[in-house]
């Protein structure tokens, strides 16, 4: 009997972790702000989702609520997208070992703890989708993963898919002085790139031998997994996420980007504001940190906090990121703050954290704006979403309720608190409490 | 002649004005007009004025009721304060860089060293020192941190960035100890456990009673530098800062303070949420760790609401930026403070908690702290509300000398 009760109770967790259906009724969200990115800020405006997705929003007079709807009062509250963070370690991420300063076939989604107290951080912070990442001690740490913020058991219920069903994420790569070390790893940043070169070398011969075999099998070379991943990223099929600080290294990767002609964002970019020129000119988005004070690394030393500012003036698209644990996913929207403190211009700021990023991690068709058709990942803050007294009130991915403050144990997790860092069981923020809320 | 002696004048004029030299004019006589002025000795004043006086308040209250003397310069912002104090820092001995040759907050050759002075440790001219006045803080209790059993002395400074004899307030503060994870040595050194860090701290401390003693006894017992600064623990005179995150680690602080009869200083104190009816009932001061630290190892539970469950408790407490070991290289207690408000700690309490509590805390309120007539002219103009992340602090004023703040 004991036995069996356990085994209900463990097919009922089962039940509510797997990977949620999307809500069939409606729910409209009325009377809230909505600020959907890709538009001005709508005042009483009335967000409709259904099956996952965003089926309309509007000034209230001018959206039809379903019938059937669920009605969720947002008077007072403003509602933007879900947060897009495209750099973080959350997911107790791991990456390439001690082995060797480069390891593509090594993939981030291995090794993500989806227990990991990081992802409930990061969904009380308004996070809904992160691209995670291996660290920056390699020259090329390993495959990223982007991942949405659902409630999910396993990796694969927070894994984000390309339309041809396989795990999407980018390449991690790194220059400057993480990953000077002793050999096998380079000493020198002129080292550094000539290990670079020479693999992406390996990987064009190894892309021009399939190319040569033209399908037939016996003629193609022996199956090399880094070096696939090295072919995915020359044929722009997967995103480089360069780790970068100084100006010289940050033309570095420019220069090899432009010799291999892979896709590439710049990531941190402490001293871009001495260079926005030449990035703009390359045409290549940054991923920027915002951090209090400059220093702590001597490659950091001249960090701004108008890189953002530079970079966006200077034409460059400019997205920012937590770097969590450098900084707390709870308090991301602090990034676009401290941003347009330093001048930056506030739509642009806001961009920065929503519709910017999820154009570095080609999920610009499906996430980082409120609009009709895209996922219905989104946030509701109880203000201003740039001011220090607001707070996130609840999170929503694909239609359902991620965090919500008024859970205690959600609370916890956004607030600190006697066991908030412990492995986490799947939150039961929202089960049973949506509908006829 | 008297070419070459205005040449000379000119080139001694460029000199100060170097690019490595912080701004600043004489100290003079003007006045800050504020349109919300936080006295912190009574309700702010809206319409505020303060007059400087040779670096000192001549006056302040609402601006009707005050008489700008002519020709003097006024300095306007939306909101003034009081200079703030930053409770608890390393700046000036972790320097910018993070490199072995300016990091000097914790010698590691021995685990207890008191006799460890900051005055010989701090760098006025680090870049982060400046960071920080630029940011609203213009005095700082800084020193030793918290990687032994008893790094080192603290004291606390002014960020003027001169020298630091020029800029010491007290040179003497603290003594630092440390009971948080940090503190504690690995490879079978020791302290290796918390008991041990215990039994060490207790049999210094009974060292240095029998020490003082002997020294009252006989004057020629030679001085132990260690002992010294232990025996003026004992004798009250200077309160030990007890770096803690668990809970039971901070009642182990409250055991020897009580067994001693010493003033211990919670620094850290993640869990002093959990242990708040005993830390009332000691009596003693907290420094709650910055609001935003990242809770790994002992700072696990950690919450961002710590200073407001504090204030809740009326535990009385006063803000740090704390010590980091990569970035940010110094925290921003102005910062810090703002996300404490930003979850549940009122406004006027972090104010409070930065300026005049922080000055009462390190025995310094008759001078700084408050907008009062006589004290030091420590202010900080903003354009804003100064917890909103979108104000700029615009300048401070450190002892009448006015550093405008340059870029953003």
């Amino acid at each position: 009997m004991v036995h069996f009760v356990r085994w209900a109770a463990a097919a009922m967790l089962v039940a509510v972790a797997s990977h949620s259906p999307a809500q069939e009724r409606p729910h409209a969200f009325v009377g809230a702000r909505l600020l959907p990115i890709d538009g001005a800020p709508i005042e009483n405006g009335t967000l409709v989702v259904q099956g996952g997705r965003i089926v309309a929003l509007g000034a209230a007079a001018t959206v039809v609520v379903p019938p059937d709807a669920v009605i969720v009062d947002a008077k007072g509250q403003t509602i933007m997208p879900g947060l897009v963070c495209s750099h973080s370690h959350i997911g107790a991420v791991a990456g390439a070992d001690g082995s060797g300063p480069i390891q593509p076939e090594v993939r981030a989604l291995d090794s993500i703890d989806p227990r990991d107290p990081g992802i409930q951080k990061a969904q009380a912070g308004g996070i809904t989708t992160v691209n995670v990442m291996p660290g920056s001690g390699h020259l090329l740490s390993g495959q990223t993963v982007y991942l949405k913020l659902r409630d999910g058991r396993t990796v694969d219920d927070l894994a984000i898919r390309n339309a041809d069903g396989s795990i999407a994420g980018g390449l991690k790569m790194a220059n400057g002085t993480n990953p000077q070390k002793d050999p096998p790893f380079a000493g020198t940043r002129g080292k550094a790139a000539a290990l670079v070169r020479a693999q992406f070398h390996r990987a064009r011969d190894y892309q021009q031998k399939i190319a040569a075999a033209a399908g037939d099998a016996s003629k193609l070379p022996e199956r090399n997994l880094g070096l696939e991943v090295l072919v995915e990223v020359l044929e722009g099929k997967r995103v480089v996420h360069h780790h970068t600080h100084r100006q010289d290294d940050i033309l570095t990767v420019l220069r090899l980007q432009q010799e291999f002609g892979f896709r590439c964002v710049l990531h941190h970019v402490s001293e871009g504001w001495l260079v926005a020129e030449q990035i703009a000119a390359a045409k290549v988005p940054c991923s920027v940190i915002v951090i209090d004070s400059p220093g702590g690394k001597v490659e950091a030393a001249r960090l701004s906090m108008t890189t953002g500012d530079v970079l966006d003036r200077a034409g460059v698209l400019v997205g920012f990121h937590t770097d969590d644990g450098i900084t707390d996913s709870r308090l991301f929207l602090r990034s676009p703050a401290l941003a347009v403190r330093a001048g930056m211009a506030r739509d642009k700021a806001l961009q920065a954290v929503t519709i910017a990023n999820a154009r570095m991690l080609d999920l610009q068709d499906r996430i980082g704006t409120l609009t009709v058709g895209k996922d219905a990942d989104f946030v509701v803050l109880s203000g201003d979403p740039l001011s220090v007294y607001t707070q996130v009130l609840q999170t929503w991915v694909e239609g359902q309720k991620v965090f919500d403050l008024a859970d205690p144990q959600d609370r916890l997790m956004a607030m600190g608190g006697y066991g908030a860092s412990r492995d986490q069981a799947m939150s039961m923020c929202c089960f049973g409490t949506q509908e006829g809320q | 002649m008297m070419t070459c002696c205005t040449l000379f004048a000119a080139l001694s004029l460029l000199l100060a004005a170097a690019p490595q030299e912080p701004q600043k004019a004489p100290a003079g006589d003007f006045a800050v007009a504020g349109a919300k002025v936080w006295t912190m000795a009574g309700e702010p004043i809206a319409d505020g004025l303060v007059l400087v006086r040779s670096g000192k308040i001549a006056a302040v209250g609402p601006a009707a009721g005050l008489t700008i003397p002519p020709g003097i310069p006024v300095l306007r912002a939306a909101v003034v304060t009081p200079g703030l104090i930053d409770a608890h820092a390393t700046v000036g001995l972790s320097g910018l860089l993070n490199v072995p040759h300016d990091q000097d907050q914790v010698e590691k050759s021995s685990p207890m060293q008191p006799e460890l002075r900051a005055l010989d440790a701090f760098n006025p001219r680090d870049e982060l020192v400046g960071w920080l006045r630029g940011l609203g803080i213009t005095s700082v209790h800084t020193g030793h941190g918290t990687g032994a059993l008893v790094s080192g002395q603290t004291m606390l400074v002014k960020t003027h960035g001169r020298t630091v004899e020029q800029d010491v307030v007290v040179p003497l503060a603290m003594v630092a100890v440390s009971f948080a994870d940090a503190g504690r040595a690995a490879g079978g050194k020791s302290p290796g456990t918390r008991a041990k860090s215990v039994a060490m701290l207790r049999e210094q401390l009974q060292k240095a009673r029998e020490y003082a003693a002997k020294r009252q006894r006989d004057a020629a017992t030679p001085v132990d530098l260690g002992l010294d600064v232990l025996a003026k623990v004992l004798a009250g005179e200077v309160p030990l800062l007890v770096t803690a995150h668990r809970s039971h680690d901070l009642l182990s602080a409250l055991r020897v303070a009580k067994e001693f009869g010493i003033r211990v200083v919670l620094d850290g104190a993640a869990e002093a949420y959990l242990v708040l009816p005993e830390i009332q009932a000691a009596g003693v001061w907290v420094v709650p760790h910055p609001a935003m630290a990242r809770t790994g190892g002992d700072l696990a539970n950690g919450t961002m609401e710590l200073a407001k469950l504090l204030a809740d408790a009326q535990v009385p407490f006063a803000l740090q930026s704390g010590y980091e070991a990569y970035v940010p290289k110094t925290r921003v207690v102005l910062w810090e403070a703002g996300v404490a408000v930003g979850h549940g700690l009122p406004a006027a309490a972090a104010l409070r908690a930065l300026t005049i509590d922080a000055a009462r805390l390190l025995g310094v309120d008759a001078r700084l702290g408050s907008l009062a007539v006589g004290k030091d002219a420590d202010l900080a103009l903003y354009d804003g509300d100064p917890f909103e992340y979108t104000t700029h602090c615009t300048g401070t004023v450190v002892d009448g000398v006015h550093y405008p703040t340059a870029g953003r």
